[in-house]
């Protein structure tokens, strides 16, 4: 609901093609168009139809709401509140609940959607409540309940019922205010947990079904109501009520005494009790029994409605009376929206012609009007009675206390399908979901085609469908397909009520999780030196790294391509540091690193290091990375950058669960240092001179070795690895120095046109080797042998996380899917995940093969390099296959992965 | 939002400071390599899935770390009971009796 406030600028989303002209008006004639079952039987049209020219024509004509382009100015907040009661409803059972809630010591929580609480007191100023007029009582009580320490909130919606009495209430700030406070959030979500609740939700009016009830003017009797003795407002000189329940006789006599001449009150029973007849008269009311209307007239606004005598089950002939309002009711609906949010179980009255709370899972209780009961006098000392229930249940006790109310309201009604008519009925435009536009006649015709149940009448119609959720329609709906049906409402069903109760913004429940705080950016030490250096970042899971460096006038190929001559020509730095790291240590580590790796580790000395494989107990490949023996129990173990968490959790599962004897400690240490890469045929030259404790020869420091040394004046932990076929090292120091071991090898560097380099140029010199990148050349299903590493299985092993997994029949079969190059015979650049296929000549669809997993450029090969997965590929050297494209088919000569240097005489020093 | 209790923290804590993993009580094989297929297709890869009471795991990933076990109705979305990895199935009929 928005409140109106001077000043206040809407516009009005059903306008087309103007207001003083509503296109529905016209619409009879084409009502197959937009008869039930519209949306599914147009799926039959050509789709184009459908974009083109029905889908905007029905947005326009339906009045549906134009979604904004702008980005939300406006800020939301979010909070956490814990209490022991929430009561959900500030009308007289929520307040009754909230006094003996409160007098019992407890902390609660009264919520209201309405700007003020009070609920239907502030409709009825008429009642006595133990002696006080109703709004002097609710004054005073609200005071109370403050002094009591009851947080009451108004403009806020409960939304939804979550497990174990977790509330969401959503609070309007600044809607309603004409001038916004600074720096003050439009609306704020509170996750309430309540040790108990109460549904004080009251009732819903439901209009009467029959033919011109959209026309303006038509309004419920309630709402009249409200307008007049809450507003101020009366919406009509000469208003006349149409009614089945006690409930709209009385604001026929509150217009009346505020000054309305009521032309009849209407009432669809043909007896009513002698208090509201004697009330009738003593205003002058004309009153008439067993009616039904059957029409409206008038233009933009109402100006006669039609009213018929039935009896017997026939309809007499018409009378219009002039009016300039229609106030009606249809009765009432209890308001089970988040009763039903709990998995409560609702029970057919068939008395109330209503559904009714039965039980809920959670520790909540339902009140007032929103459990069937009707009058100021029964829902307070219902309100009173739950409010002791819930006091009992967490263990306090409260007394009791008795409202009195004079001038009250009690009454009853009773609920009906459409009303009947003297006309065709297939004529009549009797609505029952006025947002959706669905008429008696579209829920009777899905019958008619076959719905049997109200799930799918529902969906067939739309009924219930739009933003208010059925609260006005799905009782008056269910009544009319039960009746088609023949068939009693409950074996027909109700529809599922689903959160939120009302809509409710976007940003509430984003809150505080937009723009830059929507997720964090988790960044290196050196991102910074990135940045100031001009590179271009890519997301590499929550991580943002640096992807080229361009210089002047480059582009990404250019720059990528000088970034990977400077690295094999001389040497290349680059931010290695969001691999992934984790420390096994322990008497048992090198136990526990046979059973998860596939290699073996046993006879791997302290100080070297090894390419390990990890898989899962099915034999595919999870993850890879070198792995540095440290000393004799402990090692340094990376892993790739998104893959690290995934690592620890399936290393601290099998440690915890399986292999819980062994004694090891898993410690994740990615954030602890930063790591630095040096690649290229100077980087021992760059690097000797800056390191203490090794000396950077083939004969002291091996290709895969590792020391701890001091590294530029750090404490370092120095690898000898490669990951571009180059003389590689890889600095690890204590992670805050990660900047200054950077520019210290910068400095260095410039000598040897030291170059920085990023991901992309990282990913082109990997796969110029044939080095796996996992996730990109591995989906999952690919084994160690698929991708051509057998060499990394400890075969001797007696186990190890896939062994197992590795011996199943299917991964043991001919013709699986293995890791090779390609090399086009055009020389051109494949796509990455374009498919294989042997036979280019075969008919569509297809047989596919495989897929191209990685593609460059590479100005070491001289041409465009690829890397696939191909059926059967390492038996298949040398033959050639197609990759069907929009435009061509390219052919491509399967090779080996290795498109450099396969002799690795390069990584020697 | 569900409350979980962790039974080496001894806290009831909000969900999201734990992840799901899986159906409980599935101990790998002591030597995998003498399993036949079917039994070890078994293990991998066949679960119940069950409406009504399950035993299953969880991690408390946002706090201790420690992976437990839980019953859990599938239909209520309720916890009976939580308990140390390692720890024999607890006995059912006794748990619904105690939350009666
Ligand atoms: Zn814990």
């Amino acid at each position: 609901m928005q409140e109106i406030w001077g000043g206040l600028e809407t516009t009005s989303q059903n306008k087309f093609p103007s207001l003083k002209f509503d296109i529905g008006a016209v619409n009879d004639g084409a009502y197959m168009l937009f008869s039930a079952g519209f949306y599914y039987k147009t799926f039959m049209w050509p789709r184009s139809f459908w974009d083109k020219v029905y889908e905007p024509f029905i947005r326009a004509a339906a009045g549906l709401g134009v979604s904004p382009t702008e980005e939300d100015p406006d800020s939301y907040a979010s909070r956490n509140l814990h209490c022991d009661v929430l009561i959900v409803g500030a009308g007289p059972s929520g307040i009754a609940a909230a006094r003996v809630a409160a007098e019992a010591g407890l902390k609660v929580v009264l919520v209201d959607e309405n700007a003020e609480a009070g609920g239907t007191l502030l409709s009825e100023p008429q009642a006595q409540i133990d002696g006080a007029a109703a709004w002097d009582w609710l004054a005073a009580e609200l005071a109370a309940l403050k002094a009591a320490g009851v947080k009451v909130m108004t403009r806020t919606t409960a939304i939804g019922y979550y497990h174990q009495n977790l509330i969401g209430l959503c609070e309007r700030l600044t809607d309603h205010l004409p001038n916004l406070p600074a720096d003050t959030p439009r609306e704020r979500l509170w996750r309430v947990r309540a040790k108990q609740v109460v549904l004080a939700q009251g009732a819903l009016e439901k209009p009467l079904v029959f033919h011109g009830n959209d026309r303006p003017g038509v309004m419920l009797a309630g709402s009249a109501q409200t307008y007049l003795n809450r507003y101020g407002v009366l919406v009509g000189q000469r208003p006349v009520v149409l009614t089945s329940h006690d409930s709209a006789w009385y604001a026929a006599f509150d217009l009346s005494d505020a000054g309305a001449k009521v032309q009849a009150i209407a009432d669809t029973r043909g007896s009513v009790n002698e208090e509201l007849l004697a009330g009738a008269r003593q205003r002058g009311i004309p009153v008439k029994l067993g009616r039904t209307a059957t029409a409206t007239k008038g233009r933009l606004r109402v100006s006669s409605i039609r009213l018929n005598p039935v009896s017997g089950g026939k309809v007499g002939s018409g009378e219009d009376i002039a009016c300039d309002a229609v106030l009606m009711s249809g009765g009432w609906t209890p308001s089970l929206h988040l009763f039903s949010h709990t998995k409560g179980t609702l029970a057919w009255d068939d008395d109330r012609t209503t559904f009714l709370p039965e039980r809920t899972p959670e520790d909540c209780v339902i009140a007032g009007a929103s459990r069937g009961l009707w009058g100021i006098e029964a829902v307070l000392n219902d309100g009173a009675e739950k409010g002791r229930e819930v006091v009992a249940a967490l263990g306090k006790s409260a007394g009791a206390h008795a409202y009195g109310v004079a001038q009250d309201r009690p009454g009853t009604g009773v609920s009906h399908k459409e009303l009947p008519t003297d006309r065709s009925a297939g004529k009549a435009k009797a609505f029952v979901d006025y947002q959706n536009d669905v008429t008696a006649k579209d829920l009777r015709l899905a019958v008619r085609e076959g719905m049997r149940s109200i799930e799918h009448v529902k969906r067939y119609t739309t009924n219930g469908m739009a933003t208010d959720q059925g609260k006005m329609s799905n009782i008056n709906g269910l009544n009319i397909a039960a009746d088609a049906l023949g068939r009693k409402q409950p074996s027909v069903g109700l529809t599922t009520f689903r959160p939120p109760y009302t809509p409710t913004s976007f940003g509430a429940f984003a809150g505080y999780h937009r723009g830059g705080h929507f997720e964090v950016t988790r960044k290196t030490q050196i991102d910074l030196w990135a940045e100031e250096h001009g590179a271009v970042f890519e997301p590499v899971g929550q991580w943002r790294r640096a992807w080229y460096f361009p210089q002047a006038g480059e582009d990404m190929e250019a720059a990528v391509s000088r970034e990977c001559k400077a690295t094999r020509a001389s040497v290349g730095i680059f931010d290695a540091s969001t691999l992934g790291k984790i420390e096994v240590v322990g008497p048992d580590a090198v136990e526990f690193m046979n059973r998860m790796y596939t290699n073996p580790w046993t006879k791997l000395a302290p100080g070297r290091c090894r390419y390990g494989l990890l898989c899962g107990d099915d034999g595919f490949i999870r993850d890879d990375g070198v792995i540095g023996r440290m000393g004799q129990d402990k090692f340094h173990v990376t892993t790739t950058t998104g893959g690290a968490a995934r690592v620890l959790n399936m290393m601290e599962d099998y440690l915890q669960t399986e292999w819980p004897d062994l004694n090891v400690w898993l410690t994740s240490t990615t954030e602890q240092w930063s790591t630095v890469a040096l690649n290229g045929p100077n980087a021992a030259k760059l690097l000797a001179p800056l390191v203490e404790g090794v000396e950077l020869t083939e004969e002291a420091f091996p290709h895969m070795s590792c020391v701890e040394c001091s590294v530029a004046g750090m404490p370092a932990r120095l690898f000898r690895v490669s990951f571009t076929g180059e003389i590689g090292f890889e600095v690890n120091v204590p992670a805050p120095m990660g900047r200054k071991l950077w520019e210290a090898l910068w400095e260095a560097g410039q000598e040897f046109n030291i170059t920085a380099y990023g991901t992309e140029t990282m990913h082109v010199l990997r796969a110029e080797k044939g080095y796996i990148i996992v996730g990109q050349d591995t989906d999952g299903t690919v084994t160690p042998y698929d991708a051509g590493m057998g060499w990394s299985v400890g075969k001797a092993k007696p186990d190890f996380v896939g062994k197992r997994g590795l011996a199943r029949p299917d991964l043991v079969a001919e013709g699986r899917k293995q890791l090779v190059g390609l090399l086009t015979e055009d020389g051109s650049k494949l796509e990455e995940g374009a498919q294989i296929v042997f036979d280019p000549k075969q008919a569509i669809p297809m047989t596919m093969v495989g897929h191209v997993t990685s593609s460059y450029h590479s100005d070491a090969a001289g041409r465009p390099i690829a890397l696939a997965l191909v059926q059967g590929g390492h038996g298949r050297m040398g033959e050639t296959v197609h990759i069907p494209m929009p435009d061509r088919t390219i052919a491509a000569k399967i090779t080996s992965t290795i498109f450099v240097d396969p002799e690795n005489a390069r990584l020697k020093i | 939002m569900l409350l979980i209790h962790c039974p080496y923290c001894d806290e009831t804590l909000p969900e999201v400071e734990f992840t799901y993993a899986g159906e409980a009580h599935i101990a790998r094989p002591e030597n995998p390599s003498e399993m036949s297929d079917d039994a070890w297709q078994q293990f991998l890869f066949m679960r119940d899935n069950v409406k009504g009471d399950h035993f299953e795991r969880w991690r408390h990933l946002h706090g201790c770390g420690r992976f437990f076990n839980a019953v859990r109705n599938t239909v209520t979305d309720k916890f009976l009971t939580t308990y140390k990895a390692g720890a024999p199935r607890p006995d059912l009929a006794a748990l619904k009796e105690g939350q009666k």
